[in-house]
């Protein structure tokens, strides 16, 4: 019998609060996959996740939303929040844009964080982020 | 292998006589091994009787497997005889923590003013492992996975021979939803379930208690029965008898559990059943 590769109790307990939130969120497991977005992030990344399904940390991180920092400038995936977290198991924020699934270009604030499990290892990293559409209060 | 249930009444020992069939000791079921090796999974209330009656077969060395630490779970261990023993080696298993080791959990409770005497005084000193991944114990494979309910805990899965039981007796696969609306790999305690021949699993609450306490770690019926259909087990014990409910409204449950299933899959777990595997 082949198993399907379940995920770790941080992870399911995760999407789970994801689900029941209104802010943006985005899972990946401990190698980098996306493994879950919310609804809130589906409005910002252009796409249904359930269309998107789960992708490679080179595919989310790469061209497919074509991070950009301040500048303009590409930004590598250890640059990114999200990689930072994962990569050095540390909190990390920024501000960024990228082209949602949908072709359109949006401004994100974004702060990461990874998911230590009961037992002290790495169960993935989370990015909760926010459209900035350049509206907000002074 | 061999099991017995020594007890599955959920939350609190239950004795009187509306719990006179189904029993009302907390959790502690046996299980021996092909090459006698014991492995007792919890160590609630079942497990006193459970040391008096197997007095004379008692091996030397004996695992104990918590899945957590709840009172339920955990206030049988001070009055399991060969905790008194010097001549016995006790190994206790548990779910890990990054902050305090499982000895320095299990002390909080076995130390005075809650127990009289100190953990580091008792005869056999046991010696504290964490439940993680799957390790060997004698002739079984076990293996571990945190499962939700409230705090850390683990269901485990025993292997022997091909054949698999798993316990989960405090689940709640999901919260607030029936187990079969979501990916099976993104369940709770399905891994561990996963065609298991014997699953032992939390049935504490019927529909509509499980409304007013959705979060609490706990399954109702439906769930139970869900969760065993999903994870394909080829027969669901439900376990954890809420204290509340009586020998009379656990038969009720078991026919309705039957009617969900759709034929005579699930059975209710009573004090002294007896299953082999
Ligand atoms: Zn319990
Ligand atoms: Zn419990």
């Amino acid at each position: 019998m082949v198993r399907a590769e379940h995920k770790s109790l941080a992870l399911i307990l995760t999407r789970d609060l994801a689900s029941n939130l209104a802010t943006p969120l985005f899972i990946v497991d401990p190698e980098g996959t996306l493994v879950f977005y919310n609804e809130p992030a589906e409005a910002v990344l252009g796409k249904r996740y359930a269309e998107a399904g789960e992708l490679s940390a080179d595919d989310w991180s790469g061209a497919m939303f074509d991070p950009q920092d301040e500048t303009g400038r590409t930004m590598r995936p250890r640059e990114m929040p999200l990689g930072i977290a994962l990569s050095e198991h540390r909190p990390a924020h920024g501000r960024m844009s990228i082209t949602g699934l949908d072709g359109l270009r949006r401004t994100i604030e974004v702060t990461a964080f990874p998911l230590f499990a009961r037992s002290n290892e790495v169960a993935g990293a989370v990015a909760i982020f926010w459209e900035d559409r350049g509206d907000a209060p002074e | 292998m061999r099991g017995k249930i020594w007890g599955c009444r959920g939350s609190l020992a239950t004795p009187g006589p509306d719990t006179v069939r189904y029993g009302g000791n907390t959790s502690c079921v046996e299980l021996r091994m092909r090459d006698d090796t014991l492995i007792i999974l919890d160590a609630g209330t079942g497990l006193r009787p459970l040391g008096v009656k197997r007095a004379h077969s008692m091996p030397s060395r004996i695992h104990i497997l918590l899945t957590h630490l709840h009172m339920d779970h955990l206030e049988g261990l001070g009055f399991f005889a060969p905790v008194w023993d010097p001549n016995i080696e006790l190994h206790v298993w548990g779910p890990p923590s990054p902050t305090h080791s499982l000895g320095e959990r299990i002390e909080r409770y076995f130390s005075p003013p809650l127990f009289p005497v100190q953990l580091s005084d008792v005869p056999s000193r046991p010696v504290f492992h964490d439940a993680d991944g799957a390790w060997e114990i004698g002739a079984a494979r076990v293996s571990a996975c945190s499962i939700s309910h409230s705090g850390p805990t683990v269901g485990y899965r025993i292997e022997e021979s091909g054949c698999a039981l798993a316990y989960m007796p405090d689940h709640e696969p999901m919260r607030g939803k029936d187990p079969r609306t979501v990916e099976p790999e993104w369940l709770s305690g399905h891994e561990i379930a996963q065609g298991a021949d014997i699953l032992l699993h939390d049935s504490q609450y019927t529909a509509e208690e499980y409304e007013e306490r959705v979060g609490w770690g706990h399954s109702s019926f439906e769930h139970v029965v869900a969760f065993g259909q999903v994870s394909a087990v080829e027969r669901l014990i439900m376990f954890h008898h809420d204290p509340m409910h009586t020998d009379d409204e656990l038969d009720k449950k078991l026919a309705y559990a039957r009617t969900l299933w759709g034929g005579d899959g699930p059975e209710n777990a009573y004090e002294g059943m007896e299953f082999e595997l």
